[in-house]
C-alpha cells in the first residue's frame, strides 16, 4: 500500500474528484470510438509514424487548440476565486496550483506548439521546400513536446500539481517548502519537451538556411519565415540555459543537491538569473513569430506590399539580440544597486524602438491601400492598438525605479496579458483563421468569425483593464483571497466577468469550426483570400511533396505568388520529375514512450523503472544508427497522374 | 468600421478619464514619503506620456482604416507598391528615440534617489531596521532600541529608516506602498531599503512575492509617530515586554499566521543576519548547527 500511496494527490477536493472522473470517462470514450470506428491502424500509419510537415504541424495545432482549453478553464477559476472578497471556492493550496499550471501550460504547452504549429506547417511552403531538413528529427520533436505536455497534466490526477508558480522560484521550490512531487513533475516534464524545442530550433534553422528555393535570398524571404529564422535561433540560444537550470533544480530536489537551497552555499538568486535568461528571450520567441503572421496578413488585406521591408527584418534581430539582455528586469527590486538596474532599465526601454518602428509599419502598410476587413484583418486591427497598450505598459515597468511599486503586482500581470493575449494569441487565431482553407479545405465562417473578435476584445479589455488600476491599489499577484477593506471587489468582478466573456468567444470559435465544417462550401479554390506569398501556390489540399516542380523565384519579389499572379511572373520553370521524399517511422514515438516512462519514474523516484525507461531510448538511438533509410521516389507518372486530379476536381467542383 | 472605431476610442477615453479621475485614491498615486514620491511623480508622467503614444497610434490606426477601406474606392483602384520613404523612416525611428533618452535620464534619476536616504532627512542619521520574513510573518528588529516586534513597525515620521531585509525561507518582498516601493528578502543575503514617512499615520505593508500557501495574509502595518511618542513607545516596551529567547523565536519561525507581538532584545543576537555572506551560509533556522561567525567577513 505504500507504494501506491505516493501517486494519491496530496490536496484532494471534490472539484479534482470530478476532474478526474470527467477526465477517465472522456479517455475511455476516445478509445472506445477509435476502436469502434477502427481508427488505430489510421492514425498509426497517416499521423503517429508521419515525416510530413504539414501532418506534424496539425498534431501540434490539436494539441495547442487542447492546452488552451486546459489553461483557459484554469484562468477562469482563478478570476472566479478573486471575483469576491473571502471567496472559499479555491483554498489557498488548489489556488496556487491552479496559477502555476495555467501559466506553465499558456506558455510552454500551448503558445509553444501554437507557433511551432506554424513553423511546421508554413516554413516549407514558404521557402518553397517539400520537407524540413530532418524530418524524422521533426516528429521526435513532436513526440518529446507532446509527452512532456502529458506528463505534466498527469501531475493533477497523479501526485499533485506543481505549486511554486511558473517561475518555480527557489528556494520555494525545494523539497523543504514544496513538499509532494508537483515540482517534479515541473522540473522533468518541462525538460522533455524543452529538449524536443530545442531539437525544432536546430531543425528549422537548418531548414530555413539550406532549402529555401532557387533564387530565394534571404532579404527574398516571406516574412514569417524571416520571424521564424530568427524566433528558432533565439530557442537554440535560450533553450540550453533552461535544459541547465532545469537539470540543477531536478537534482536538488532528487538528490538533495544545494544548487538553489537555502544554506551549504545554495543560491536561490541563481534560479531566478538562470530562469530569466531563458524566460525572456522566451517571450520573443513566441512574440517574433506572431509579429511575423500579422506582417503576412496586413498586406494581403491592405491589398499592398508590406511597409519597409528592410526595416522589418533589422527590427527583428535587433530585438532578438536585445532580447538576450535584458533579463534583470524581472527582479529589479532584487538589490542589485541604482547601477545594474539603470543598465537593464535603458535596455528594456530600447526593445520599444524596434518594437514601435514594426508598430509604425504596419500601419503604412494600410496607407493608400483597399483594405478589406476579414477575419484575419480584424484581429491584426485590434492588435495594433492592443498591443501598443501592452507595450507602453512594458515600458513604464521598465523604468526601475518606479517598477518597484509595479512589481508583483496585478499591474504586470494585466501588462504581461496584454501583450500576450492580443500580441501571441490573437496572432494565433488570425493566422488560424487565415491558413485553415489551405489546411482543411473549407473557409471558416466569417460573421461568426468576425462576431468572436469583436466578443474577445471586449471580454479581454473588461478582463485586464481594472487588474492595471488595482494593481495601482496595491494589489499583488498570486494571492488567493482579499478582503472586502482593501476596495478591489469591484474591479475585479468585472474582471471576472471579462474571463467569462472570453470564454464565451472560444467556444464561439469552437462553434464555428463546426458550423463551417457542416455548412461551407469546398469549391474554394487554392487562394480564397487572394494572397500573396509562395505557400498559397500549392493546391488545396497541399500535396505530400507540396510543389511538383520546385520553384524559381529568381525573378519574384518576397511575394512570389503575387508577382506570378499579378505580373506574369514565372516560377514554376522545367518539366515533372520524380521526388524524392523520406520515409515514416514509428521510432520517434516508440521513444517518446520511453521518455514518458523514464521521466514518470524519475518524478516519483522510481530508479529501476527510470534505468529501464533510459535503456529504452538510449536503444532507440543506438537502433537508429544501424537503420538504412535513404527514403523513397515518388515516380514522375504518379506526380503528374496527382497534379491532372487536382485539374479535374477543381473543373467539376466549379472552382474560381 | 466607423461605429467600431468610435467604440474602440470612446471606451479608451472612458478608461483613461476613469484612471487618471481614480488616480489619487490609488495606493501607488497617493505617496506618503519621498521614495514614494518621487515613484508616484514617475508613474504619472508615464501614464501622460504613454497615454499620448497609444492615443496617437489609435488616431492614425482610425484615420487609415476610414481612409483606405475597399467600400470606398472605386472597384478597378489597384494600390500601389510602395517603398520606404527615408524621411518617414527617420520620423518613426527619431521619436522612439528620443522619448527613450528621455526616459533613460529620467529611469537614472530616480534610481539613485529611490536607492539613497532621502535627501530631505540627510541631517539626522537613518534608524536601522533588520526587517526578516518568515513562513508567514516579518519580525522587526531594532538593534539600537534592542526591541523585536512581530508583523507590525512603529516609525518615527520624518525621519530615514533603512531597512536590512533577509529571509528564513522563500524569497519574500517587503513592500508598503505608501511609503515606497518593494525590496526582495532573501535567505542568502541583506538587502537595503530606504523608506520615510512625511506624515503621521498608519499604512499597509505586505509581503508582495509568492511565498506559499499563506502569501495572502503575510501582511502587516506600519504606524508612522513623532519622536516623542517613538521613544515612549520604546520605552514602554522594555517595562513591560518579555525578552525574546532563541526558543521563542523558533517557536516564532514554525510555519503559520500569527497575530503582532513584542519582545525586548533581539533575535540578531542568537540568529544574525546574512550580511556579506553571499550563499555561504543561510540564516540559522534551528538551533542544531552552529552559527559562523560573520565579523569575520
Amino acid at each position: 500500500m505504500e507504494f501506491f500511496e505516493r501517486f494519491m494527490v496530496p490536496h484532494p477536493s471534490f472539484l479534482i474528484y470530478m476532474s478526474m472522473v470527467l477526465i477517465a470517462l472522456v479517455s475511455i470514450a476516445l478509445v472506445a470510438v477509435v476502436t469502434y470506428f477502427k481508427l488505430w491502424g489510421y492514425l498509426w500509419r497517416e499521423w503517429f509514424t508521419t515525416v510530413d510537415h504539414k501532418k506534424i504541424g496539425i498534431m501540434y495545432l490539436i494539441t495547442a487548440l487542447l492546452m488552451l482549453f486546459r489553461g483557459g478553464v484554469d484562468a477562469v477559476m482563478l478570476r472566479y476565486q478573486l471575483s469576491m472578497p473571502e471567496n472559499a471556492f479555491l483554498t489557498a493550496q488548489h489556488y496556487n496550483e491552479v496559477f502555476t499550471t495555467h501559466g506553465v501550460v499558456m506558455i510552454l504547452f500551448m503558445a509553444m506548439p501554437f507557433i511551432t504549429f506554424f513553423f511546421n506547417f508554413l516554413v516549407p511552403l514558404q521557402i518553397g521546400a517539400r520537407d524540413v531538413a530532418f524530418p524524422r528529427l521533426n516528429l521526435i520533436s513532436f513526440w518529446l513536446f507532446f509527452m512532456g505536455a502529458m506528463l505534466f497534466n498527469l501531475s493533477f490526477v497523479i501526485g499533485g500539481s506543481p505549486d511554486a508558480g511558473w517561475t518555480s522560484y527557489f528556494p520555494l521550490a525545494d523539497n523543504e517548502f514544496s513538499t509532494s512531487v508537483g515540482t517534479n513533475y515541473y522540473m522533468i516534464a518541462i525538460q522533455i519537451a524543452g529538449i524536443g524545442t530545442l531539437i525544432t530550433g536546430i531543425n528549422f534553422i537548418t531548414t530555413i538556411m539550406k532549402m529555401r528555393a532557387p533564387g530565394m535570398t534571404l532579404f527574398k524571404m516571406p516574412m514569417f519565415t524571416w520571424s521564424a529564422l530568427i524566433a528558432n535561433l533565439i530557442i537554440v540560444f535560450a533553450f540550453p540555459v533552461l535544459t541547465v537550470a532545469l537539470a540543477m533544480g531536478a537534482m536538488d530536489r532528487l538528490f538533495d543537491t544545494k544548487f538553489f537551497a537555502i544554506g551549504d552555499g545554495g543560491m536561490d538568486m541563481l534560479w531566478a538569473n538562470l530562469f530569466w535568461v531563458w524566460g525572456h528571450p522566451e517571450v520573443y520567441i513566441l512574440i517574433l513569430p506572431a509579429f511575423g503572421l500579422f506582417s503576412e496578413i496586413i498586406p494581403t488585406f491592405a491589398r499592398r506590399n508590406l511597409y519597409g521591408y528592410n526595416a522589418m527584418v533589422w527590427s527583428m534581430i535587433l530585438i532578438s539580440v536585445l532580447s538576450f539582455t535584458v533579463w534583470t528586469h524581472h527582479f529589479f527590486t532584487m538589490g542589485q544597486g541604482a547601477m545594474t538596474n539603470s543598465i537593464f532599465s535603458i535596455t528594456t526601454m530600447l526593445i520599444a524602438i524596434p518594437t514601435g518602428i514594426k508598430i509604425f509599419n504596419w500601419l503604412f502598410t494600410l496607407y493608400k491601400g483597399k483594405i478589406v476587413m476579414t477575419t484575419p484583418m480584424l484581429y491584426s486591427m485590434h492588435f495594433i492598438p492592443l498591443f501598443t497598450l501592452g507595450g507602453v505598459t512594458g515600458v513604464m515597468l521598465a523604468m526601475s525605479a518606479a517598477d518597484y511599486q509595479y512589481h508583483n503586482t496585478m499591474f504586470l500581470v494585466a501588462h504581461f496579458h496584454n501583450v500576450i493575449i492580443p500580441g501571441v494569441v490573437y496572432a494565433m487565431l488570425a493566422g488560424l483563421t487565415f491558413y485553415w482553407p489551405k489546411m482543411f479545405g473549407f473557409m471558416l465562417n466569417e460573421r461568426i468569425g468576425k462576431a468572436t473578435v469583436w466578443v474577445m476584445s471586449t471580454g479581454f479589455v473588461l478582463a485586464f483593464i481594472p487588474m492595471y488600476i488595482t494593481g495601482l491599489d496595491g494589489q499583488a499577484r498570486r494571492m488567493y483571497t482579499y478582503s472586502e477593506a482593501t476596495g478591489f471587489t469591484t474591479l475585479n468582478m468585472v474582471s471576472f466577468i471579462g474571463a467569462a466573456i472570453m470564454a464565451v468567444s472560444f467556444g464561439m470559435l469552437v462553434w464555428n469550426i463546426w458550423y463551417s465544417f457542416k455548412n461551407s462550401p469546398r469549391n474554394i479554390g487554392s487562394d480564397p483570400w487572394n494572397a500573396r506569398g509562395l505557400e498559397w501556390a500549392t493546391h488545396t489540399p497541399i500535396p505530400s511533396y507540396n510543389f511538383a516542380i520546385t520553384p524559381d523565384v529568381t525573378n519574384a519579389s518576397s511575394e512570389a505568388f503575387w508577382d506570378m499572379k499579378k505580373n506574369g511572373v514565372e516560377i514554376f520553370k522545367g518539366d515533372i520529375k520524380k521526388i524524392h521524399m523520406p520515409n515514416y517511422s514509428g521510432l520517434p514515438f516508440v521513444m517518446g514512450v520511453f521518455f514518458f516512462i523514464l521521466g514518470f519514474a524519475m518524478i516519483f523516484s522510481m530508479w529501476i523503472v527510470a534505468i529501464i525507461g533510459l535503456i529504452g531510448v538510449l536503444g532507440c538511438m543506438v537502433y537508429r544508427t544501424f537503420e538504412k533509410d535513404e527514403g523513397f521516389y515518388i515516380p514522375e507518372e504518379e506526380v503528374k497522374a496527382t497534379e491532372k486530379k487536382y485539374e479535374e476536381m477543381y473543373k467539376k467542383r466549379g472552382d474560381k | 468600421m466607423k461605429v467600431n472605431l468610435k467604440g474602440t476610442l470612446l471606451a479608451f477615453f472612458t478608461l483613461g478619464t476613469l484612471l487618471l479621475s481614480g488616480c489619487s485614491e490609488l495606493a501607488v498615486l497617493d505617496p506618503k514619503g519621498p521614495q514614494a514620491e518621487v515613484q508616484a511623480n514617475d508613474t504619472i508622467m508615464l501614464i501622460t506620456l504613454m497615454g499620448g503614444i497609444v492615443v496617437t497610434v489609435l488616431i492614425i490606426l482610425g484615420v487609415m482604416l476610414f481612409k483606405y477601406r475597399a467600400s470606398k474606392q472605386s472597384a478597378d483602384y489597384e494600390p500601389p507598391h510602395i517603398h520606404g520613404h527615408w524621411l518617414v523612416e527617420a520620423i518613426c525611428i527619431g521619436i522612439p528615440v528620443l522619448i527613450v533618452i528621455f526616459l533613460s535620464f529620467r529611469s537614472i534619476e530616480s534610481n539613485y534617489l529611490v536607492e539613497s536616504a532621502p535627501a530631505a532627512y540627510a541631517d539626522e542619521e537613518s534608524l536601522v531596521i533588520y526587517a526578516s520574513s518568515s513562513n508567514w510573518k516579518w519580525h522587526f528588529s531594532y538593534p539600537e532600541q534592542d526591541i523585536e516586534t512581530v508583523n507590525y513597525l512603529f516609525i518615527p515620521a520624518n525621519r530615514n529608516i533603512e531597512f536590512r531585509l533577509y529571509s528564513y525561507g522563500p524569497i519574500t518582498s517587503f513592500w508598503v506602498p505608501q511609503l515606497g516601493g518593494q525590496k526582495y528578502a532573501m535567505a542568502d543575503m541583506v538587502t537595503t531599503l530606504h523608506l520615510a514617512a512625511d506624515v503621521e499615520g498608519e499604512f499597509w505593508g505586505r509581503n508582495a512575492n509568492f511565498s506559499g500557501a499563506g502569501t495572502a495574509e503575510n501582511t502587516f502595518t506600519v504606524t508612522s509617530m513623532s519622536d516623542e511618542k517613538f521613544n515612549e513607545w520604546v520605552e514602554e516596551v522594555h517595562a513591560t515586554a518579555d525578552p525574546l529567547t532563541e526558543e521563542k523565536f523558533e517557536e516564532l519561525l514554525e510555519p503559520g499566521h500569527l497575530g503582532t507581538s513584542t519582545y525586548t532584545g533581539t533575535h540578531l543576537e542568537f540568529s544574525p543576519a546574512p550580511e556579506h555572506s553571499h550563499g555561504k551560509t543561510g540564516p540559522k533556522v534551528t538551533g542544531e548547527q552552529e552559527q559562523e561567525d560573520h565579523s569575520s567577513h
